[in-house]
């Protein structure tokens, strides 16, 4: 004990401030950052040169075969089968029209840059979280936009009928991952409160349903919906294929959605339950309320991960003979006029660069929205 | 204080009956659960009388929180009878919205809506179940908040306040719907110690404005100071209850004796 005493200062008073001083040289600037992220240890600086030999060796091609060599402008394939010659633009050029509106005819292509532009006048100020009339957007985008869309693109108000099978391109994908999007969050959500409810049948119902549809894969749901189901219908009754499609997709989606909404739903404490059943509200306002805007916001990464897996899936609907931009894309690959070495890589990397932009999009969206709705709510 | 539950000794029940019409609040009859195999309560008869102020102690896993749960219907009794305010809960879930209704709670850990304001935590209920305009709604939850003392929260949220005052905010939700009943389930048992007078003093308030209240509490403080009635529970059943003096100074079961000698130092 007295030993202790003699080696520690009991009293103690600072008589002068110590002074700011800089710190050691090689812990700040960049010669710091490079040390400390790239070469800290020995593993991590061969790391990072396998690293810089991998970008030296992969990064100059891919720029030299989408910029430097590659063939800008040019009327048909003779452009682009020169020896050495990158990626062909010319070719995403012209046939740009085509890769976004599919078959639609010429004259009525005008039908669906109005949709786009409905559907941005809806997206827009729903996704600006200032923006007034919230309820109203909603309304717009579930119900208005696609019954407008609807009559606009098919015929409607007077205007010339364009049959299904005619659409195609970046359109298409539009329209069947919209209905997908639209119809299963809501279904989604019904299919996972019937799965938690109460009532034996209605759990049932809805487990069996999720259970089957999750079971089988959305190939198999859309051969099913265009060569089955014609087997089981009278003779003459013929669905639309577009209409079948869109139906197995948007049901594909709602069994996942109801299992994303369902595992938020668990994940709201019990007590939430019980705070709002003892101020007396009964079950539907309970859900509406108090559970589902919370279970919601939890799987909000969930829920836009189904988005952008459907967004990309909708290029499956090329297998029942619909032209997505992505099969849209493959059918010009055979065309006479513009088949040459480099035109499938070209194709192909544009699709992914429209697939990429929209999923992105609705990534970092869904990465906005997380961040917003922390704030104030930290437990 | 000594010498008001000293007269009181005398007829239990007087001062509630005569403060009152002396009707009834809640009445179990033979009540009885179990939870699969485990028989958490046994043969429960307990009447409240309007106005009443019942404190329910006893160890934990005693029952006491199940008890006051199934008033409200938030766990379902299979045996007996519960009938609270003339009516009976059965499996009609209109009568148990209704009864919910008329029967406020306060828990252990609030259970106050987090993605909601305070304001908005306390207008929920009379906006959609009493149907009240939202101007009035606000103007009823402002005058609890200032009753309990935190009108100045009104638009934060309840992660941002201490958990003295979220139980006051859950407190205030409850009054918000006028309730006729109000259950407490242990409201001090999460709360640092420093914030439990702060909730006691709410509900000492209630109490004195003729509240029908039943606490489950290990304040025994509140209960010498408020309750009506003491009951103590073990394994499901009531053991003992008796006005508070009585209580505290001459219990008369062994294992009343032992739960007191362990808790009062």
């Amino acid at each position: 004990m007295s030993d202790l005493q003699a080696q520690t200062d009991l009293f103690f008073v600072r008589r002068e401030l110590a002074t700011q001083e800089a710190p050691p040289a090689m812990t700040v600037g960049p010669a710091a950052w490079v040390k400390r992220n790239l070469f800290s240890t020995p593993g991590n600086s061969i790391l990072t040169i396998i690293g810089i030999a991998l970008i030296v060796l992969i990064v100059p091609p891919i720029i030299n075969w989408a910029f430097i060599n590659a063939v800008w402008t040019g009327t048909d394939r003779t452009a682009c089968i020169a020896e050495g010659s990158g990626a062909c633009w010319a070719f995403v050029k012209a046939e740009f029209a085509q890769f976004i509106y599919g078959r639609y005819p010429d004259a009525e292509r005008w039908r669906v840059n109005v949709m786009f532009a409905l559907l941005l006048l809806g997206l827009v100020p729903m996704s600006i979280p200032s923006a007034p009339f919230k309820r109203l957007n909603v309304l717009y985008l579930f119900i208005v936009f696609p019954v407008v869309s609807y009559y606009l693109l098919t015929g409607g108000f007077g205007l010339s009928v364009v049959e299904t099978p005619l659409w195609g391109g970046l359109m298409l994908t539009v329209v069947v991952s919209y209905v997908g999007i639209v119809f299963s969050l809501p279904a989604g959500i019904l299919l996972a409160l019937g799965r938690r409810s109460a009532m034996p049948a209605v759990r049932f119902v809805c487990t069996a349903f999720i259970e089957i549809v999750r079971g089988i894969p959305l190939i198999t749901v859309l051969f099913m919906s265009s060569v089955m189901l014609p087997l089981f219908l009278p003779q003459g009754v013929n669905f639309d294929k577009l209409l079948r499609a869109l139906i197995g997709v948007a049901l594909f989606a709602s069994v996942y959605m109801a299992e994303t909404v369902r595992g938020g739903m668990q994940a709201v404490p019990k007590g939430q339950y019980e705070g709002a059943k003892a101020v007396g509200l009964s079950y539907w306002p309970m859900m509406r309320l108090i559970i589902l805007p919370q279970a919601l916001k939890l799987v909000i990464p969930g829920i836009v991960g189904i988005f952008i897996a459907l967004f990309k899936d909708t290029s499956l609907v090329y297998i029942i003979g619909l032209f997505d931009l992505l099969g849209i894309v493959r059918t010009n690959f055979a065309d006479p006029n513009w088949a040459s070495p480099e035109t499938p890589a070209t194709g192909l990397v544009f699709a992914a660069a429209v697939y990429w932009v929209f999923c992105f999009a609705m990534s970092r969206y869904s990465q906005y929205v997380e961040r917003r709705l922390n704030t104030g709510r930290k437990r | 204080m000594s010498e008001m539950h000293a007269t009181a000794a005398i007829a239990p029940d007087a001062t509630a009956t005569t403060r009152t019409k002396a009707t009834t609040a809640v009445e179990m009859v033979g009540v009885n659960k179990w939870y699969g195999e485990f028989h958490v309560l046994r043969d429960i008869n307990l009447k409240v009388l309007t106005g009443e102020r019942i404190v329910v102690c006893g160890p934990s896993g005693s029952g006491k929180s199940t008890m006051i749960r199934c008033i409200n219907r938030l766990e379902e009794h299979q045996k007996g009878q519960i009938i609270v305010e003339g009516t009976e809960l059965t499996n009609d879930l209109k009568r148990i919205d209704e009864i919910r209704r008329e029967v406020g709670m306060v828990f252990q850990h609030f259970n106050l809506f987090p993605h909601l304001t305070i304001l908005q935590n306390l207008t929920l209920a009379p906006i959609w179940v009493r149907k009240m305009p939202k101007k009035k709604a606000e103007e009823v939850a402002m005058h609890y908040l200032k009753r309990v003392k935190i009108p100045e929260q009104a638009n934060k949220f309840p992660g941002q306040l201490s958990g003295g005052q979220q139980q006051r905010v859950a407190i205030a939700r409850a009054l918000c719907m006028n309730p006729r009943i109000m259950l407490f389930d242990e409201p001090t048992s999460a709360l640092d110690p420093e914030m439990i007078k702060e909730v006691l003093d709410v509900m000492v308030g209630l109490a004195e404005e003729g509240m029908t209240m039943i606490c489950v509490t290990h304040e025994m403080g509140f209960a010498r100071q408020v309750a009506d009635r003491v009951i103590f529970m073990d394994a499901g059943q009531i053991i003992e209850q008796n006005e508070p003096h009585e209580f505290f100074t001459n219990p008369q079961h062994e294992r009343t004796k032992l739960f007191l000698s362990q808790i009062l130092k």
